[in-house]
């Protein structure tokens, strides 16, 4: 049924319980979660949740709804509903030999990730970009082991002037 | 002034005007308890389950309309009141309930009796708070007010530690006039053009339609809803929720819609072109088949909640809002249109309508050997001249509650009809008759039901709470039966109440009076005796028809106008 993906941004009140609440109306209305990310802002008093959904039209209007008749939510907002930009962190910990160690460094460059810790055995990377960039560096790995991948899920912010909460 | 958590606890809910308390004590609320004792402005009413407290508080709230409060112990006393808390959040009624909490120190550590409440109740709620310092007992109670009563109104839970309530420590107390709820969202309100909108597609109807429910009841919008029907001279229908928010014995009502709806009202709805909703939220019971449903019309929904919009029915216009308000504005608004009101087309619709009506699709067989339930209701109605509060549990008797017993008044027709809660009506009419000492209240109950919180008759005696109790007794869990016997070729699994105690002697041990009703010749006399006893609680128990079905019926997944009448079928040719 035409599902597509959506980031939502949401600022909540930085209060007990908001978190379970708001994962808690994914899981009880059926709705997924590909990712989450919460943090908080200049405000301390509000942190700001970063959700992936896969869902149809009708659905996220409901779900944008429902999310904003939640009381600790205090602003919702589709972000692929505009020009938006979106990003990820990937911390990629890969298991490398001597004959390994050149081919990193070049998908590395090609890809403007850095390399950020080194032992004998292994490189760490760091690597940001939106979601499929972090998706076709991991692709690009190809016989190398990873040992870890840490993703820290989507980040967006609207372009321009417009910010998410002086829609109110 | 100075005062423990405790005292500040009933402070606030003083401030709040709350005149009841039902509840039950235990550890952690011991402080509390000691705190009210011998409270000569705050009664305490002590229920004999926690399941008993939320119903009874529920039964308050929905006849009055001013919050029910609760208080109950933490652990086994919270968990008790989950199904309370899911049957007013379904229903949308406001209720404050205070749990106590193990102490600060002990929370997260497994301690007796200790359950997460806020994690337990967070899907049942419209919000709850988990209070962490005495500072901010008195903000968190004011929040709490202020979110169960307003918008779409709701429980919400305040649970408290124990140490939080110590009566050694004592703080300054002062009631807050404001708190800052940046992130609450109070209802919008519509805009002059979406009014006149909706206003002039009223008046462009040709078979228009107007289904009511809960939101009409809880919003208090009764007056204004009657007017704009009277208006427009349009017919209406109620949800189970709505029943009495439109004066039942009117011309101009078709009775109840949906799944156990009468004939006229679903046809009505199935052949509309406009049709109007009002704080109804489209319930699965109601509509059928979502696909099937209202297929020519065009539908205007008003709602204090946004997100009951397009749901499940995407609708063509939306006025979000306090009812009341957008019913007053409505009303203005479609004076001037009323002109244009095409009244030969509407006249052909009434004409399809009592068409429809003459099918009666009410009626009954019945007899002079067996009571019919059927005859059961109409007969209390008659001795109640339409006046009682009635509270019912869930099944047949419930369904037939809702069909025969006209409500002429809105917050008279009290049932839990978003989560079916069996044990509900019992305690309910505990609440009702405490908000209403004179009132005729009656619980229309069937056998298994009345079971589930039957422990409330003690609760009863020692409050002297004169309820009727009409106990529909059909040796069946009549409901179950009836779709068994539909969708189960008469496979009656478990439905069959074996091991029935008797009422009346039961009862009696409870130190109340017990009628049995056995024939027909003596239902009369024998209910109105009963009603006579006005200042006792009588428990009438009614031998009924035992497989008597409830009709018309819509199965699951048909259309308005796919409805059986009768055993022998789907009667849906028109008259
Ligand atoms: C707490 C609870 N458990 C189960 C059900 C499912 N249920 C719906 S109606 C019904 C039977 C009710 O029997 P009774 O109270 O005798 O009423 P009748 O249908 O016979 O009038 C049951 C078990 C329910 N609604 N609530
Ligand atoms: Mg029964």
């Amino acid at each position: 049924m035409n599902e597509k993906r959506h980031i939502i941004s949401l600022l909540v009140e930085n209060e007990f319980g908001s978190l379970s609440r708001i994962a808690g109306l994914f899981s009880a209305r059926g709705y997924n979660i590909h990712c989450l990310n919460v943090a908080p802002t200049n405000d301390e008093s509000i942190s700001r949740m970063t959700l992936v959904t896969f869902c149809n039209d009708q659905k996220i209007k409901q779900l944008a709804k429902q999310l904003d008749k939640l009381v600790d939510v205090v602003n919702v907002k589709d972000l692929t509903e505009e020009t938006h930009i979106e990003r990820e962190m990937l911390l990629l910990k890969l298991k490398c030999n001597k004959s390994q160690r050149d081919e990193i460094k070049r998908l590395v460059d090609i890809f403007r990730a850095r390399i950020i810790d080194v032992t004998d055995t292994t490189y760490t990377v760091e690597l940001t970009g939106a979601t499929e960039k972090i998706l076709a560096f991991i692709e690009s790995m190809g016989k190398i082991k990873i040992i870890e991948m840490v993703r820290s899920g989507t980040l967006g912010i609207s372009r321009g002037i417009d910010s998410l909460e002086n829609i109110k | 002034m100075k005062l423990s958590g405790s005292e500040i606890i009933i402070e606030c809910l003083k401030k709040e005007g709350v005149e009841y308390i039902f509840g039950y004590p235990g550890g952690a609320v011991l402080h509390i308890y000691d705190a009210l004792f011998g409270d000569k402005k705050i009664k305490h009413v002590l229920t004999r389950h926690e399941q008993g407290a939320t119903h009874a508080a529920d039964g308050y709230a929905r006849a009055c309309g001013k919050p029910g409060v609760v208080l109950v112990t933490s652990g086994p006393g919270i968990t008790n009141c989950v199904t309370g808390l899911a049957t007013a959040h379904m229903d949308s009624v406001p209720m404050i309930i205070i749990s106590g909490q193990v102490s600060r120190e002990y929370v997260g550590s497994d301690a007796f009796q200790e359950a997460d409440a806020t994690g337990i109740t967070r899907p049942v709620t419209k919000h709850n708070f988990l209070v962490d310092s005495r500072e901010s007992i008195a903000e968190v109670f004011k929040k709490a007010f202020i979110i169960a009563t307003t918008g779409r109104p709701g429980p919400v839970l305040i649970d408290i530690p124990k140490d939080l309530t110590d009566p050694k420590t004592k703080i300054n107390f002062e009631y807050p006039k404001k708190v800052n709820l940046r992130s609450y969202k109070a209802p919008i309100s519509e805009s002059k053009v979406k009014i006149e909108e909706a206003a002039k597609l009223l008046a462009s109807a040709k078979k228009p339609m107007i289904y009511s429910g809960g939101g009409v009841i809880l919003g208090n919008a009764n007056k204004e809803l009657t007017s704009l029907v009277k208006k427009l001279g349009y017919p209406i229908t109620n949800t189970l929720m709505g029943l009495g928010g439109y004066p039942a014995t009117d011309k101009q009502f078709l009775g109840m819609l949906g799944m156990h709806g009468t004939y006229e009202a679903n046809m009505a709805m199935h052949d509309c072109d406009i049709l109007l909703a009002v704080g109804a939220r489209f319930d699965d019971r109601v509509t059928g088949d979502t696909t099937k449903f209202c297929p020519s019309a065009k539908i205007i929904h008003i709602d204090v909640d946004p997100s009951s919009i397009s749901k499940i029915i995407e609708v063509d216009l939306s006025l979000v809002g306090e009812t009341t308000n957008i019913l007053r504005s409505l009303n203005k608004a479609v004076t001037p249109h009323l002109k244009k009101i095409n009244k030969a087309a509407l006249k052909r619709w009434w004409l399809q309508i009592d068409k429809w009506r003459t099918k009666k699709c009410l009626s009954y067989k019945k007899s002079s050997k067996i009571i019919k339930p059927q005859s059961a209701i109409e007969t209390l109605y008659e001795i109640t001249k339409g006046n009682a509060y009635v509270t019912s549990d869930v099944g047949q008797h419930q369904m037939w509650a809702a069909q025969y017993y006209k409500f002429d008044k809105p917050n008279r027709w009290i049932n839990s009809g978003g989560l079916g809660t069996m044990g509900f009506g019992l305690p309910a009419a505990m609440g009702v008759q405490l908000a209403y000492p004179k009132a005729e209240v009656v619980c229309v109950t069937g056998e298994a039901s009345i079971l589930m919180c039957i422990q409330e008759l003690a609760t009863c005696l020692q409050y002297r709470l004169p309820i009727k109790i009409i106990n529909l007794n059909n040796r069946y869990m009549g409901m179950v039966r009836q779709w068994q016997e539909f969708f189960y070729e008469g496979r009656y699994a478990m439905s069959y109440m074996e091991a029935i105690p008797d009422f009346a002697q039961l009862s009696s041990s409870f130190g109340h009076i017990g009628i049995k009703i056995e024939k027909p010749s003596e239902l009369k006399s024998k209910l109105q005796e009963a009603m006579n006893l006005k200042d006792r609680l009588v428990f009438v128990d009614i031998i009924t028809d035992q497989e008597e079905n409830v009709y018309p019926m819509i199965k699951s997944g048909q259309a308005h106008n796919e409805m059986h009448l009768s055993p022998t079928g789907k009667d849906t040719e028109l008259a």
